[in-house]
């Protein structure tokens, strides 16, 4: 029984990881620019087929160092061409273009790649159990924790030190000072969309070593980084941090009592904490409004 | 009468006219019956979204999940309580227009996106709630085991099980009955209350509007016509699946509604007849149907952002 809760709660955790690199990302674009980005499942799918195409050519570790850029130079140039035009309009476009963008992500994957799920291949002392004990804890998963946790240290310590940093938590709280100020406001917002899609391109990399791939493996990831931020609170990165993490372990320890509500539950916790904590966990007050 | 008025009457029975008459006009031009009921029951969602979307200004992306709720609301009805097809779409109607007042509660303090975010996340509640309560819902394969049934007028009978065009009035005659009463609320002066915050919320609450309690309304009602609508097409289809709570069939609907204008009453009906005969025609000729609807997303929202009917009016102007 121990063992079986704590193989849940290892997996939710893991689970949790991916929530938060996706939440993140998806933070970070709503916050400075206010656009929900439905495309960012497909960002996802993007990075993990690209790494798939790389992998033969490059071995893992060459499509896990070149896929996330590759996929946020991607996002850069929808971000140019699509989005853009549509910052300072009602947020209702931008919702509309990438959720039609995210369709035409998923079916054009699966016109490319086939609607099969299509694995990549991890290096295989990555693949071994640690201890016949303790037999789910591969190596990949740790490493994927690792990878996981490195990305997000180094996204804290970009916002904390970098003067990029600093001007996206400054344009998040206000946008029009900053712009007064004289920064390039147009630059602030596609370098901060690149980073939430470098994240996206990331998950997917690290999602195919795991799971393989599907062209639909973007959406299902979409739907639980939206709670993980209305959890955390909207507009807390920290927050985000911890309601990905929240939710994972909370669905992870659910399937070991009621296995069919595992996926309900991040909706029940979603609305528990919204009733007795409006803002949710870290949200600041006026930031929902 | 000034001209502007005789206009306005103009359009008026001209939209009637076309949908009265619309199974002996579609038939020529290569449509069906059917297809013309599909696009009054999804055109009157497109209308009851953009109640609370065009003219209160508030974006909800979880709609079908009161569509859905209407849907499931009927076919319990039929299935399990009694043989009438009114009772049905009244149940829909309840049970999708209750349980969107209990959750408008929750919601109507967010604005904005992040309105748009948690009315997504509470219609996928739903959704998992059909999707995976399969004992009462079905699941995944919908809920079957039930028909629209023919209503009775004891001298005649209105047999809209078979007859394709009967039915096709009698959903008629209940769009009818829902955009008369949204017509006649946007002109009542809680109508004029509403455009009033959508076109400027914080003016409105200075005037000393209580915003709260007129959005929590508006999006109750909304829910409740979007209940009719849900019911009315689980009738259509004899069948209800959570599909139809699915956050990508609120974006349909939202697409509708900026598709054919969300700034004017008839608009969302223009979007959905576009949408829906677009989507039956793609499907049909291409399994790529998913990216041509993408497409016609960004396409839309790139160049036709106040949607056909805010098109034509502007280019008139």
């Amino acid at each position: 029984m121990t063992l079986l809760l704590l193989f849940n709660i290892t997996n939710g955790l893991i689970v949790g990881a991916f929530y938060v690199l996706m939440a993140l990302g998806l933070s970070l674009i709503l916050n400075l620019s206010n656009v929900i980005n439905f495309a960012h499942g497909g960002f996802l799918v993007i990075g993990g087929y690209i790494a798939y195409a790389l992998s033969p050519y490059v071995g893992f570790w060459g499509a896990l160092l070149l896929a996330p850029p590759l996929t946020a130079i991607i996002g850069l140039a929808v971000e140019r061409v699509l989005i853009r035009p549509l910052y300072g309009r009602d947020p209702l476009y931008s919702l509309l273009l990438t959720f039609g963008l995210a369709f035409m992500i998923e079916d054009g994957t699966r016109f490319i790649f086939g609607p099969q799920g299509k694995p990549v291949a991890i290096p295989p002392f990555l693949a071994q159990p640690l201890s016949n004990e303790l037999f789910f804890i591969t190596g990949y998963r740790l490493f994927m924790v690792a990878m996981v946790f490195v990305a997000i240290s180094l996204l804290f310590l970009l916002l904390r030190y970098t003067r990029l940093g600093i001007r996206i938590r400054a344009g998040t709280l206000d946008l029009e000072t900053v712009a007064a100020l004289g920064i390039n406001v147009r630059m602030l917002r596609s370098l901060n969309f690149a980073v939430g899609i470098f994240l996206a391109g990331l998950s997917g990399v690290l999602a195919a070593g795991q799971l393989g791939l599907e062209p639909t493996m973007g959406t299902g990831l979409l739907m639980p980084s939206f709670i993980a931020i209305i959890v955390g609170g909207i507009g807390s990165l920290p927050g985000t941090l911890a309601g990905g993490l929240l939710i994972g372990v909370a669905s992870g320890v659910t399937a070991v009592f009621f296995p069919a509500a595992s996926e309900a539950v991040i909706y029940v916790m979603m609305a528990v904490i919204l009733l007795i904590r409006p803002r949710g966990l870290f949200g600041e007050e006026g930031m929902m409004t | 009468m000034s001209p502007e008025q005789f206009r306005k009457l103009i359009v008026l029975v001209a939209i009637w006219a076309a949908l009265l008459f619309a199974p002996y006009w579609m038939a020529p031009l290569g449509g069906y019956t059917a297809l013309a009921t599909r696009v009054l029951v999804l055109g009157l969602a497109a209308m009851s979204l953009n109640f609370l979307l065009g003219f209160t200004g508030v974006l909800s992306f979880g709609h079908a999940a009161w569509f859905g709720l209407g849907a499931y609301g009927a076919g319990f009805t039929l299935k399990y309580l009694a043989l009438s097809t009114p009772l049905a779409v009244v149940a829909g109607m309840l049970l999708g227009g209750l349980c969107g007042a209990i959750l408008g509660l929750l919601l109507v303090r967010r604005r904005g996106v992040y309105f748009a975010m948690v009315t997504i996340a509470f219609g996928q509640v739903f959704y998992y709630i059909a999707f995976q309560w399969s004992s009462v819902t079905g699941g995944d394969d919908g809920l079957r085991g039930f028909a629209r049934q023919p209503i009775d007028f004891g001298a005649f009978r209105f047999d809209i099980l078979t007859n394709a065009n009967a039915f096709y009035y009698f959903v008629l005659l209940c769009f009818a009955l829902a955009v008369g009463a949204m017509g006649f609320i946007l002109r009542s002066p809680f109508g004029r209350t509403m455009i009033a915050i959508r076109e400027n919320e914080r003016r409105a609450r200075f005037l000393g509007i209580p915003i709260e309690r007129h959005i929590w309304i508006s999006f109750t009602l909304s829910c409740f016509f979007m209940g009719i609508a849900g019911a009315l097409y689980a009738l259509t289809n004899n069948f209800a699946d959570p599909r139809g709570l699915h956050y990508s069939q609120s974006g349909d609907f939202v697409m509708m509604a900026v598709m054919g204008g969300m700034r004017s009453f008839w608009g969302p009906l223009l979007g959905a007849a576009v949408f829906v005969v677009l989507q039956d025609y793609l499907s049909s000729v291409t399994v790529n149907w998913m990216s041509f609807v993408g497409l016609l997303f960004v396409l839309v929202v790139l160049f036709f952002p106040r949607g056909l009917l805010g098109f034509f009016q502007r280019s008139k102007a």
